[in-house]
């Protein structure tokens, strides 16, 4: 059976989440929702020198938010906080391997806002509002 | 055993439908989200373009001839919904953009007038956020109590709550005629009764029954009626306020400007009559054109032959998607007392992944909390994917519809 949105890698991160569940000690966390359905992802952070040095996310919600989430942690572990805070809309389409279209998009932004989110409260900064149109 | 055989013809209606020839992602379209908003058939598209291209004009006030021919066919509109709903006034039928609207209009003029804090409005949890905002704004300003009658297990509302809690402090109830999650009619006859027993008056959402079953405001007694005309073939930005003229004539208005006054001078105004008082500025001619085309539609196929298909093909999905492994289905089973409004969902398949999927194959479904999250918190679940038929659906969309049901089914299982 083949679905256009719905390849092998994306079941599979969503069935088997890489990086799920909490960090002992985390730095920070953030947590965010879409309203449209309810998806829910928060992100916990470690972070050390400037740089991610681990991650979790624990969530709630669609195969497509919750794949895009678990991806993204194994992405951005180890990326300085700049260049987490430089990841764009097309890194995360690149990551999943799919366009999911308009309606779904932000299903699959939601986990980079989060991640944002945590690295824009770590540092004290207001949020930029290329973060608050992601979700 | 006899089969009651319906005289609708859906191969033979769908041709008048433009949209259902349209193929979506290679597929062709299945359309299943008819609770959401109807397709339209051509003679409404063809209503509609001949007012903008024969007699375009403003209402009530022009002298010349389009503005003549325009305002005829604006009040032979309201004349059709009129009797469509069995009411016997035409100034009982407002024009408003849609059921929220009508409910709003309710809400800040009835409402505004008549509540306070010794006072209680009663809700049902199965009602649409149209019917339920409205009357928490007001309750808020008013400090008005509110209190929502609870469902049973099959998704009828719970008897014990209507009796125990419309009471001597109730002035008003709304409930809806029909659920657009659990798709269940409601006794509303009764419920009218037994508020007005208590002296409270009744509002009723008709959004999802006016396109669907034969509707009769009088048999019914409600105080007050709100549908939209894009529900039941009509265009969008047309909805119907229906409301019995001894309460509609003592409210205050709702809009001001320009169409509601009769007279107007620098110290003050004084109203039109009804209905025209809650109908401010230049209204929607062409969608209550497109409107009473729409209901001649539908009362040349007749309600009661649209009611006995549509619970046709409801029995026909139910008995299919209870073959699908792990599929649940809210909303009661006896098909006598639900429209063809059915929520489900498919074991841990979130309904946005569901919709996706279907949407692949061609096939519009409708998914997330459908606008009543009070039921989605009650029936404890996230979200539910949701299929709702016409007059233009057939039992083979329904035979596709399960195969991509199956097709989900086995892309998610571990």
């Amino acid at each position: 059976m083949s679905s256009d949105i719905y390849k092998d890698i994306i079941l599979d991160y969503y069935r088997n989440p890489r990086n799920f569940g909490d960090l002992p000690n985390p730095d920070v966390r953030a947590k965010d929702s879409n309203p449209l359905c309810g998806d829910i992802i928060e992100m916990q952070l470690k972070i050390n020198d400037g740089k991610i040095e681990d991650v979790r996310f624990k969530g709630k919600g669609c195969a497509i938010s919750q794949a895009s989430a678990s991806m993204l942690t194994e992405t951005v572990k180890g990326k300085t906080l700049d260049e987490v805070k430089s990841m764009s809309k097309t890194d995360v389409l690149n990551l999943l391997g799919i366009d999911p279209g308009p309606t779904r998009i932000k299903c699959a932004l939601l986990g980079l806002k989060v991640v944002k989110l945590g690295v824009y409260g770590y540092l004290g900064q207001a949020i930029s509002e290329e973060v608050k149109q992601l979700v | 055993m006899v089969e009651r055989l319906t005289t609708i013809n859906a191969v033979k209606i769908r041709e008048d439908f433009p949209i259902l020839k349209r193929r979506v992602n290679g597929k062709p379209l299945i359309y299943f989200d008819n609770a959401a908003t109807s397709q339209k058939p051509s003679a409404v598209i063809e209503a509609i373009s001949k007012y903008y291209s024969e007699y375009n004009s403003n209402i009530h006030r022009g002298i010349h001839k389009l503005a003549e021919e325009a305002t005829l066919a604006h009040e032979e509109a309201r004349e059709k919904v009129a009797k469509f709903i069995n009411s016997n006034r035409t100034e009982e039928i407002v024009f408003t953009r849609n059921a929220t609207e009508s409910i709003n209009l309710v809400a800040y003029t009835w409402g505004r007038a008549n509540l306070g804090p010794d006072d209680k409005i009663v809700l049902t949890i199965m009602e649409h956020h149209s019917n339920i905002v409205p009357w928490q704004m007001l309750a808020q300003e008013k400090k008005t109590k509110i209190e929502f009658v609870k469902i049973d297990k099959e998704g009828y509302l719970a008897q014990k709550d209507i009796q125990e809690m419309i009471d001597d402090k109730t002035k008003l109830v709304c409930v809806t005629h029909a659920s657009n999650v659990l798709g269940t009619i409601n006794p509303v006859n009764e419920i009218a009764k037994t508020a007005h027993r208590h002296g409270a008056l009744v509002l009723v959402d008709a959004a999802q029954s006016v396109p669907h079953v034969r509707v009769n405001v009088r048999e019914m007694d409600c105080d007050f009626m709100a549908f939209s005309g894009h529900k039941m073939l009509g265009p969008t930005g047309i909805g119907v306020l229906y409301g019995k003229s001894e309460h509609m004539e003592n409210m205050p208005p709702f809009l001001g400007g320009g169409e509601m006054i009769r007279e107007v001078h620098t110290t003050g105004a004084s109203w039109k009559d009804l209905p025209y008082k809650y109908e401010a500025g230049t209204p929607n001619v062409a969608g209550a054109i497109g409107l009473g085309t729409a209901i001649d539609y539908l009362r040349k196929i007749g309600m009661e032959n649209i009611h006995e298909y549509e619970k046709e093909i409801t029995s026909y999905a139910l008995s299919k998607m209870d073959q699908v492994k792990g599929l649940v289905t809210y909303g009661p089973r006896d098909v006598r007392h639900r429209v063809g409004v059915l929520a489900f969902n498919l074991g841990d398949i979130h309904a946005h992944d569901l919709a996706s999927i279907m949407d692949e194959e061609g096939v519009a479904i409708r998914s997330g909390h459908h606008c009543a999250q009070p039921l989605m918190e009650f029936l404890d679940i996230p979200a539910a994917s949701r299929a709702s038929f016409y007059i233009y659906n057939t039992k083979e969309e329904v035979d596709s519809f399960i195969a991509v049901l199956e097709k989900a089914r086995k892309l998610f299982s571990p």
